[in-house]
């Protein structure tokens, strides 16, 4: 069946990312554990990045769980989208809540049968959980293992990521010209306000455009 | 507790309240033009904001230094459309050759 198939190489594809998570997590002085804790709890890429993101330039874990928290609202979005499609209850909503993400809900509506639609969602979301935490764990022993992150590069590689992430939500003029003003708004504030204070703050930018229209 | 540990779990329970909450409330709640207006520029603003603090800013200070390299090749790499290992990995291996240039 062709949503088997697709479920599963998205999950991988995707998974393998962890990769990057991992390292990073440990570049940016997250414990092994802490690490492979963030993608077994957490589960939640961009979520995750901001995480250590945050914590790693210097910012206080408020600044931090705010941040990755505010990414996160779009899952409850995904969930209200997945609730009448899965029609579950008790235990099993609570496993279909920890693996709603962008990748198991966008197989799911992308499908046209229901059967297909649920088979898509828990095989996207089992997917992606098992091999995203296998590619941390690996990413952050790889990491652990070599000593100075900037002679590798690792500290070039959270930028890279995050750019990965929004390059391709930047599909018009005007989210990109609301993303020139989050690097202006968030880099004029740096000098000013403890770390992890001008990324969240830039949320103030959504509000305040998607408010008004 | 570190601010490590206390990032972990936070950020960890509220994910899940958030995941939770989207599959119990009344889609009403939720489904209102202007939430997910508001919900949908969040992650771009943010993200943003993330690349820029976390390619120029040391601390409280802002410092151009070798991952100035990498953002390049990643930027390069997105605009012909390279998949996200390689922007990652490039960024990784300009962003070394930069470092050891420097020192």
């Amino acid at each position: 069946m062709s949503v088997k198939r697709d479920s599963f190489s998205l999950s991988f594809a995707v998974g393998a990312y962890g990769t990057a998570f991992g390292a990073a997590s440990v570049t940016a002085h997250f414990s092994l554990l802490q690490s492979c804790l963030l993608s077994l709890l957490t589960f939640s890429g961009a979520s995750q990045f901001a995480v250590i993101g945050v914590v790693g330039a210097g910012g206080s874990a408020i600044s931090a769980i705010a941040t990755a928290s505010l990414l996160g609202t779009r899952n409850a979005l995904y969930g209200v989208r997945m609730a009448p499609i899965l029609k579950v209850r008790g235990f099993r909503r609570v496993v279909a809540a920890q693996v709603t993400i962008d990748e198991s809900t966008a197989i799911s509506t992308a499908q046209k049968e229901p059967r297909d639609q649920i088979t898509g969602f828990w095989h996207t979301g089992f997917g992606v959980f098992i091999f995203w935490n296998i590619f941390t764990l690996l990413g952050a022993l790889g990491a652990k293992t070599i000593g100075n992150p900037s002679a590798w590069g690792l500290d070039a590689a959270v930028p890279a990521a995050f750019i990965g992430l929004v390059w391709p939500r930047l599909i018009d003029t005007r989210t990109r010209l609301i993303a020139a003003a989050a690097v202006a708004l968030s880099l004029a504030l740096v000098p000013f306000t403890p770390a992890g204070v001008p990324i969240i703050t830039t949320a103030l930018l959504a509000i305040i455009v998607g408010w008004r229209a | 507790m570190s601010i490590q540990w206390i990032a972990v779990i936070g950020t960890s329970v509220l994910a899940f309240a958030l995941k939770y909450v989207g599959h119990s409330v009344p889609p009403k709640w939720l489904a209102h033009p202007r939430i997910t207006r508001i919900n949908a520029l969040i992650p771009i603003v943010l993200l943003t904001a993330l690349v820029a603090i976390n390619s120029v800013t040391v601390k409280t200070k802002i410092v151009i230094d070798h991952r100035m390299a990498g953002l390049a090749v990643a930027i390069t790499a997105l605009y012909f459309k390279l998949p996200f290992p390689v922007i990652v990995l490039g960024a990784a291996v300009g962003s070394a050759i930069a470092y050891h240039f420097g020192h």
